[in-house]
């Protein structure tokens, strides 16, 4: 093949990147998630205060645009007076971590389970996929909420809840795209070549069965988010005074018809994150599915 | 027909057993002795502890106590709980038809807008309306539904006062609940206002318990409208000269449906969990808060009988699907 042959042909990331930019919300919530991130990492160099000082004689002061507000504290203080703008700023950070965290305990743990039921004989995959159903049987936020009843309360055990409760979704995908791979000439020729089976489950199969994987990864990052917030707003997950964004909600519950400010502003960080979230989780289908390309 | 029925039945089992294990040791694990729970702050004396310990079985191995367990619960016997002292069973179906009013009416408000909105959108596809319709259903979908309804409790309750902030009907009104479901109760109490008084009460939690359940149906009416609408028989549907309506509403609608109902049948859990989050934040007395008062008060049988029933009714709905899915279309029974 010639140099000038090979360029026709681009390369799978210029390819990716060509579908996953025909979808604008995709490009626009890869821009917002981008920010949310640069925020996370940067949240102790851009927020102006310590998100857990407290200024007493600045107690639930509006926003600056509003009367008493300044711009002292851009974003308004909550009622003991800490900095509403710091606290949202240090909120991304734990919400960041949650995702992370969750989406990759979750999805290495699913994917070999998965694996491991794709290829394994009938009854070990019977075994595996019907403890997955017992778990699926149960509403995901109730038995997050349970198990963190057991572990005792805080943000680490919320996203162990989580990540147990969000693996099924993993073990089933990563079974399904197995089966469906495991029959087919190229696996059937390493197997004859004499790959052995670690070989077989994860270099020959696994990177084919990636798209859909990668596509849930996306949607169980902001699924992570929700579920920890959910909690945290229960007092099942972070605990005060950690400025996790669900814990700062159910702090402020009780100022809901006095400051607007605090109850309004960590519930519209939660929306916009998952919702740029949610929107690139649909580019990244539409790139990575060409079945559903066209729908 | 009786064969799938039977096979889908069959994996129905052990996942019933691993449920009622799974929810027998998720207790015995739980931080903090039950026996030192039900004392109290007086606390207990190492005689009555034992004396306890023997009553409740907690001095038998673990394994025989499962099989009591399993045994009580095929008779419908589910414990009683350490606070109230009534039974688990009798609690749950005391409060089982506030979470349904609430979950039905949910569903209601959630189909009737989705199955438009889908069909619209997916009419209108790539147009202003179709890309309106489905931005709404995204941010509908990514709602914190928690935060949703303490938007919507700022706003229709503070601000414009429409709406009551808790429960399930005004403290003017009493009347002995017949059935549990209190439109029902309120419309038949002949007190005046008392249904209206219920009405509004209800508006906001099914506001805030159907959006999610809103925006899967909608985009999922969408896409299967999509699938439906390049098919050949519309094309001759159309071509025979059937008015648009006809042609989207009734031929392509009726057969999207199938998917749409699947969805529906699994939002079961999607409400359950829903309905944890909206009965909390309006103190409204069902089957979500009663877990959640039980959590914070380590009341383990009922935290233990609810999950159960919860899960089971999670599963039965989830088979029923299963089977009227086969019913409907013979090609889902060979596989």
């Amino acid at each position: 093949m010639t140099a000038a042959a090979q360029d026709i042909r681009p390369g799978r990331l210029a390819e990716f990147w060509h579908y996953f930019s025909e979808n604008r919300g995709a490009v626009f919530g890869m821009w917002v998630f981008a920010v949310f991130v640069a925020v996370a990492i940067l949240a102790d160099l851009i927020a102006p205060y310590d998100p857990t000082a407290q200024f007493r004689d600045h107690l639930l002061q509006p926003p600056f645009w509003q009367a008493g507000g300044s711009f002292a504290f851009p974003l308004g203080t909550d009622a003991v007076g800490r900095d509403m703008l710091s606290r949202l700023l240090h909120g991304a950070r734990y919400s960041f971590y949650v995702g992370i965290v969750v989406v990759a305990v979750a999805a290495t743990g699913g994917i070999v389970i998965g694996l491991l039921a794709g290829f394994a004989p009938r009854w070990v995959d019977t075994i595996i996929m019907r403890v997955m159903d017992i778990i699926l049987a149960f509403p995901s936020l109730l038995l997050a909420l349970v198990l963190v009843a057991i572990l005792g309360p805080s943000l680490t055990n919320a996203m162990i809840a989580i990540a147990i409760v969000l693996q099924p979704h993993y073990v089933r995908l990563t079974r399904a795209s197995v089966l469906a791979e495991r029959s087919k000439d190229y696996v059937i020729a390493a197997k004859v070549i004499g790959a052995g089976l670690p070989r077989l489950m994860f270099i020959t199969v696994l990177p084919n069965c990636l798209s859909p994987i990668i596509v849930q990864g996306a949607l169980s990052f902001s699924t992570a988010i929700l579920d920890a917030a959910a909690l945290g707003f229960l007092g099942m997950g972070a605990q005060p005074p950690t400025p996790e964004w669900g814990t700062m909600l159910a702090e402020s519950r009780e100022f809901i018809l006095r400051a607007w400010w605090v109850v309004t502003l960590p519930g519209l960080a939660i929306l916009m994150t998952v919702l740029a979230i949610n929107l690139m989780g649909d580019g990244l289908r539409d790139a990575l599915d060409p079945k559903l390309k066209r729908s | 027909m009786i064969a799938y029925l039977l096979s889908r039945l069959l994996t129905f089992l052990p996942t019933f057993f691993g449920v009622t294990l799974i929810s027998f040791s998720f207790i015995r694990v739980l931080p903090g002795d039950p026996i030192i729970v039900m004392g109290g702050e007086r606390g207990v004396s190492p005689e009555r502890y034992a004396e306890l310990a023997a009553q409740l079985g907690y001095d038998r191995p673990l394994i025989t106590q499962y099989g009591e367990y399993l045994w009580g619960v095929m008779q419908g016997d589910l414990g009683s709980s350490f606070v109230t002292k009534r039974p688990v069973w009798d609690e749950f179906f005391a409060l089982f038809p506030a979470t349904l009013e609430l979950s039905v009416c949910a569903m209601i408000f959630a189909v009737a807008l989705a199955l438009p909105a889908g069909v619209i959108a997916a009419v209108n596809r790539g147009k202003f309306f179709d890309r309106a319709l489905m931005s709404t259903a995204l941010i509908g979908y990514s709602m914190p539904i928690f935060w949703w309804a303490l938007l919507l409790i700022i706003v229709v309750s503070g601000w414009l006062g429409w709406t009551p902030v808790s429960g399930r009907i005004s403290l003017l009104y009493y009347f002995p609940d017949a059935t549990g479901f209190m439109l029902w109760d309120a419309a038949m109490s002949g007190q005046k206002g008392a249904f209206g008084s219920a009405v509004q009460h209800l508006i906001l939690p099914t506001i805030v318990l159907g959006t999610i359940p809103l925006a899967v149906i909608a985009r999922q009416t969408r896409s299967a409208m999509l699938e439906v609408l390049s098919e050949d028989y519309i094309r001759t549907a159309k071509a025979k000269g059937l008015s648009p309506t006809r042609v989207n509403g009734v031929h392509a609608l009726r057969n999207a449906l199938i998917p749409v109902i699947t969805v529906i049948g699994l939002s079961v859990g999607t409400l359950l969990a829903g309905a944890i989050l909206t009965e909390t934040i309006f103190s409204w007395p069902g089957i979500g808060k009663w877990m959640v008062d039980s959590i914070f008060r380590r009341d383990y049988p009922v935290v233990q009988g609810g999950l159960l029933l919860i899960a089971v009714m999670v599963m039965v709905v989830n088979l029923a699907v299963d089977v009227a899915y086969g019913f409907i279309n013979p090609r889902i029974r060979k596989r």
